[in-house]
């Protein structure tokens, strides 16, 4: 405790780069709970995660059931790559990940990124990967501030005691 | 564990200043510990403050989208009465423990 009092973190500049369930859900748990603890945030979302940003997408994240090897189902019991490839299990198992987490109160992407910037926090999109994917700044959720350059992203990270993050 | 004297009252409280004893809570000691953090509670202050002791007693895990949720104020707001730490400061003023929630 004394240590975290002499030089408190200041900023935190998450970057999130892929667009399923846990690792957007790792950025937002991250980001939000950053600025819950009065910690500058800024979030910095660039290829597949534009994914948690985009008003199609953002509702429909999913868990990866293939080539997930700490992926096991309920009571711990194995799950075999191979079941992960049958329709639907994909889809199960991602519903299954939602309900679990709101059950414990984490809310879906959309009101996620609200209560972020809510607190302050910043959400911001890559323009580079805006460009490949051919989005739009209005493909977008309205809680996203700018759309930026990596060199602008970095000019927001400057600053004593700021940490970046790659989820 | 330390003793603090708050509004003329020894209140007992963990190392990060929350009180352990929920029930030596009242407004007065409330206050105090808000006016250290900078912050000047108002009834809107107060009303929060309730309805996380509320939930407390009741057992409940506190996170902010549950007092966003509660009518009495959005996060937005939260963040405005508690500014810096809206559910961290909210339960120390309330006189509950830290919450043990990420969210």
């Amino acid at each position: 405790m004394s240590a975290a009092k002499e030089s408190p973190l200041k900023k935190v500049c998450i970057i999130c780069a892929k667009g399923t369930i846990e690792d957007v859900y790792a950025t937002l748990v991250m980001a939000n709970g950053a600025v819950m603890e009065g910690i500058e945030t800024k979030v910095f979302f660039t290829f597949f995660g534009l994914d948690a940003i985009t008003k199609k997408q953002m509702g429909r994240l999913k868990t990866a059931t293939v080539g997930n090897p700490a992926m096991r189902a309920p009571g711990g019991l194995p799950f075999p790559t191979i079941l992960g490839i049958l329709p639907g299990v994909e889809a199960g198992v991602s519903a299954m990940m939602k309900s679990q987490m709101y059950k414990l109160d984490i809310p879906p992407v959309d009101e996620f990124l609200e209560m972020i910037t809510a607190g302050g926090g910043e959400i911001f999109a890559c323009k580079l990967a805006m460009d490949m994917f051919k989005l739009e700044k209005s493909d977008l959720s309205d809680e996203v501030k700018d759309v930026l350059t990596v060199g602008d992203f970095y000019g927001l990270c400057g600053g004593e005691n700021t940490q970046i993050i790659f989820t | 564990m330390a003793t603090k004297t708050y509004a003329g009252q020894a209140v007992e409280v963990n190392d990060e200043g929350y009180m352990v004893n929920a029930s030596q809570w009242n407004r007065d000691i409330a206050a105090e510990m808000a006016k250290e953090e900078g912050i000047e509670l108002t009834e809107k202050h107060y009303e929060v403050l309730e309805f996380l002791r509320n939930s407390n007693e009741k057992g409940e895990t506190l996170t902010i989208r549950k007092v966003g949720k509660s009518g009495i104020t959005d996060i937005k707001g939260l963040y405005q009465l508690f500014p810096g730490g809206p559910l961290k400061f909210s339960s120390k003023f309330a006189g509950i423990p830290k919450p043990a929630s990420c969210v």
